[in-house]
């Protein structure tokens, strides 16, 4: 009898669209989206860095905008478009905020940078041409240990002034 | 011919000697005027595009089939034993899989003896009581909350000077002290250096407990496949994890195998085995699956090492033009329920400076609070907070430039030990980094502010001396494919330093092969055998076994074309990938020419670390110089700039020497201003929790930072003339900050952090 019991607990069959991709998960209420990201969907970019929204290493983009992906339910992404470091990173052409970090040295252990990546992507997403003020004032939510702060700085900064750049040559 | 030898090795601020095995001759060290193409270039990290883009795996990334998730119970008294525990209900409670607590689990050792796994006496708020291993991190957690247990509440004492007491509560059966006595250190005589002096200050210094907070938690992930144990582990020592488990399971060591390829920061709390590493393995043995036992951020708070609190006194005497006669220091350091080592707080007052007469007395008392663990520069960082300061104050109060105070006190050898340093250019960092900052602006007394101005500026400064000079043993392995790429193997790791890329960088300078074309491997125990990646080690120890391997590969590819163009090995030059016969343009081969020759022959080579040079002590050197801006209303201290120039010996990569000042930098940064780890002073819980209550540096906090390298080989350390710059660059930051405010108002500050609160009381603005 006690071999074949039924599991309290629901689940709901989710969908969303990921890194471009429809995805179907099935998962319990209290899953976060942080959560089947990497345990349902493999995509282990985004990190747990603190689990309760203070640090900013799980930063995804739900429908453009940076959102913290430890503080949403699974359900609430349901029929949301996602998109992680994983699918802007195989982009074509990949997304230019990575070259721009390797090449300024704006990561050291690398942990907290996807979120540090898609934090700013959400900025220059609806700001492409961020002022130095803007940028600080979003990488604060992001914490780094390692203390990369004044690289990724110089490195969201040369992305914005390229893309001002495109900007000025587009309106000439 | 392999010989054992004894060295003294330096490690942390402590010396041990160690007998090893040196395999036979080293190479000739890099001279100084040596030119490079790639050593010494600001090459990009060899792995950045893996860890941005998140394709990095860590330690808490890996989910193999089956996995199944701890959680622990962790103890709500600072001090208590267990008389009952019953696990039953959380055993069937769904989706568990095992309860894992000192009824059922072998009794291991912990702490060198001092305690166990599972010890049912607890002695801190989040010592382990059990673990739980279930189907999902959820049913795990739950399932804690039905173990129930009682305890015998017992007395605890949670402050250094109660636990000095003759009767105080004890912590362990042996005392209170750690190594039983104070450590104590003398020369020439402190009590008539104090009677000569013209002038004496005397400072007490009070630094916090603060918390590493690496952003990837402690934890690991331990496989059974058979009687083979792999483990992932978010580790700075994978070889120190795998003798570790096997010791604690009953292994040999050929059945553990432990990973670390990409981990997320460690400072310093991952030097070695975590309970949780142990835990998991047995339960992934139990359980016939594999385990996931990681740290959330709280436990992080509770149970992962900590920066232990100082109370420090020091009393300076010097003449009128500021040399010194006399340096008193006694330090006290609040260790936690555990810690196998003293914190060396008298490091810096011993030897720092030029002065006949020194004493030292540090004592680390054990408390019912979270157990200490190395930080980075464990002691000095304390140590020089009050040392730099005190030294300050007494410039201040001479009427000396603090800068030519600490000029006039340059110390040229090593006054502890009696001997030469291997090579010493704090001078050089001193000037370069004074220059920078525009010391020649600084003004003994504070200025008024501005017209109805508010904020007060200040410079300031402090000098740093640690270690970093690495040591044997350490190996690596070369090995060239059949299309001319190169392949480095070794069992180091990379914490964030950017080691992978340095190392590579060496590889690809001996053998001529861009850096693209060499693959460096680390993060494995099958790989050769490094030390951790602590105290600021790494590429001091391993960057001369690389270089060894790459040599002897070089040399056989030498052989390998002298061969097929029957030249004599002694005529030919490799340069850019190819080898040439000298005065014979037309006779060339390119490596990847001679290795697809070779067919199925790869042509390799091995290496080992060296001796350290006897008779000389090697350190590393460092000035920084801070401006500050404090607000007279709020409180509140801005750092406009720092600059910091350290003499770490020859720098092999110049952008990852500059990330890593100016990461020391920060971290310096947060342990002056905002970083405080609290404990309540009745329960001995702990109160922050994370990033929320425990303020780490954010963007919005972070100055100007000049980093600064002397970049002068050293001449005998090892074969490259390097050391390492881990931690150089935290040591002398909360002194040049805490001087620059003492600068700035007039007062000085001595306990940190240096809050809004305390400026304001120091100003007398509130209680």
């Amino acid at each position: 009898m006690d071999q074949v019991v039924p599991v309290a607990e629901s689940t709901h069959r989710i969908r969303f669209t990921v890194n471009a991709r429809p995805e179907e998960v099935v998962a319990a209420p209290r899953r976060t989206l942080l959560q089947v990201l990497r345990e349902n969907l493999g995509l282990t970019g985004a990190k747990e860095g603190c689990g309760v929204g203070t640090c900013g290493a799980c930063t995804v983009l739900v429908d453009g905008r940076a959102v913290l992906a430890c503080l949403m339910l699974a359900v609430q992404a349901a029929d949301r478009t996602i998109e992680t470091v994983e699918g802007i990173a195989q982009g074509d052409p990949p997304d230019p905020l990575l070259a721009a970090f390797v090449r300024h040295d704006a990561l050291q252990c690398g942990f907290c940078t996807p979120g540090q990546v898609m934090a700013l992507r959400g900025l220059l997403r609806r700001a492409p041409g961020a002022s130095a003020e803007e940028i600080r004032r979003t990488i604060d939510g992001n914490v780094c240990r390692c203390g990369t702060y004044l690289r990724i700085q110089a490195a969201a900064a040369e992305v914005a002034a390229a893309a001002e750049t495109a900007t000025d040559i587009q309106k000439a | 011919m392999p010989r054992i030898i004894k060295q003294k090795i330096e490690f942390e601020g402590r010396i041990e000697e160690r007998e090893v095995v040196i395999e036979g001759e080293d190479l000739p060290v890099w001279s100084e005027t040596e030119r490079f193409a790639v050593v010494g270039t600001p090459v990009a990290r060899v792995d950045g595009r893996e860890r941005a883009s998140g394709a990095a795996r860590f330690t808490t990334d890996q989910y193999p089939p089956g996995l199944l998730h701890g959680a622990v119970l962790r103890s709500p008294h600072a001090h208590a034993r267990i008389t009952r525990m019953e696990t039953e209900k959380a055993e069937r409670a769904p989706g568990v899989r095992a309860v894992l607590c000192a009824a059922n689990a072998p009794r291991i050792p912990w702490f060198s003896g001092m305690s166990w796994l599972f010890d049912p006496e607890l002695r801190y708020v989040g010592d382990e009581i059990a673990a739980v291993i279930a189907e999902d991190p959820e049913a795990a957690r739950d399932a804690l909350d039905l173990i129930e247990v009682e305890y015998e509440v017992l007395p605890h004492i949670l402050d250094a000077e109660e636990a000095l007491r003759p009767d105080a509560i004890q912590v362990h059966a042996n005392g209170n002290i750690v190594g039983g006595a104070p450590e104590r250190y003398e020369r020439g005589d402190v009590t008539k250096g104090l009677a000569e002096a013209d002038a004496t200050v005397a400072l007490t210094v009070r630094t916090p407990d603060a918390l590493h907070h690496s952003m990837e938690t402690h934890g690991s992930v331990a496989a059974w496949a058979g009687d083979q144990l792999t483990v992932w582990d978010s580790t700075q020592h994978i070889f120190g994890v795998r003798r570790h488990l096997a010791l604690s399971l009953g292994l040999s060591m050929d059945k553990v195998r432990v990973l670390s390829a990409y981990m997320g920061g460690g400072f310093g709390s991952k030097n070695g085995a975590g309970k949780y590493a142990v835990i998991a393995a047995l339960a992934a043995r139990q359980t016939g699956r594999p385990v996931r036992l990681v740290f959330t951020r709280a436990e992080e708070s509770q149970a992962a090492g900590k920066r232990p609190r100082s109370l420090q006194k020091i009393r300076l005497g010097a003449h009128w033009d500021g040399t010194l006669t006399a340096i008193d220091y006694w330090g006290l350091s609040n260790v936690g329920a555990y810690r196998a080592v003293p914190s060396p707080l008298h490091g810096p007052a011993m030897e720092l400076y030029l002065c006949p007469n020194v004493r030292t007395e540090t004592t680390s008392v054990f408390t019912h609070t979270g157990p200490a663990a190395a930080f980075r520069a464990p002691g000095y960082v304390e140590g020089t907070v009050a040392l730099e300061c005190a030294i300050e104050a007494l410039a201040d109060q001479l009427g000396v430039d603090p800068l030519d105070v600490r000029l006039r006190n340059y110390a040229p050898d090593d006054q502890v030990l009696g001997r030469p340093y291997s090579g010493k250019h704090l001078q050089e960092a001193y000037q370069l980094g004074a220059k920078a900052i525009g010391w020649s602006r600084r003004e003994p007394t504070p200025k008024k502010p501005a017209e109805n101005g508010t904020k007060l500026r200040g410079l300031g400064m402090a000098s740093q001396l640690w270690g970093g000079a690495g040591s044997p043993p350490a190996y690596a392995e070369v090995r060239l494919n059949i299309d001319g790429t190169a392949e480095v193997r070794l069992g180091t790791q990379d914490i964030g330093t950017g080691t992978k890329t340095a190392l590579t960088q060496i590889a690809a300078e001996i053998l001529t092969l861009p850096v693209e074309r060499v693959r460096l491997a680390l993060g494995d125990t099958d790989f050769p055998y490094s030390p951790l990646s602590a105290g600021s080690q790494t590429i001091a120890s391993c960057g001369p076994a690389v270089r060894m391997a790459a040599e002897e590969a070089r040399r056989h590819l030498i052989d390998a074309a002298a061969s097929v163009l029957e030249a004599a090995p002694r005529d030919l030059r490799l340069e850019s990938g190819q080898l040439r016969v000298v005065g014979v343009p037309t006779l060339k081969i390119t490596i990847p020419e001679i290795t697809r020759r070779m067919g199925n022959f790869t042509i390799t080579g091995r290496g080992f670390r060296g001796a350290n040079p006897s008779g000389v002590t090697v350190r590393t050197w460092g000035a920084q110089f801070a401006e500050v801006e404090v607000d007279t209303e709020t409180g509140a201290v801005s750092v406009i700039k720092i600059t910091a120039c350290h003499d770490v010996g020859r720098v092999i990569n110049p952008m990852q020497y500059a990330s890593q000042v100016q990461g020391g930098v920060i971290q310096g940064l947060g342990f002056a201003l905002s970083e405080d780890h609290a404990t309540d002073p009745e329960s001995g819980a702990v109160l922050d929790l994370g990033f929320d209550a425990y303020a780490v540096p954010r963007m919005s906090s972070i100055p100007e930072i000049e980093a600064l390298a002397v970049n002068v080989p050293d001449p005998v350390v090892n074969n490259l003339g390097v050391k390492g710059v881990g931690e150089p660059p935290i040591i002398p930051t909360p002194a040049a900050i805490a001087n620059a405010v003492a600068n700035a108002l007039g007062v000085r500050i001595t306990e940190l952090p240096i809050t809004p609160m305390r400026v304001l009381r120091a100003l007398g603005k509130t209680d």
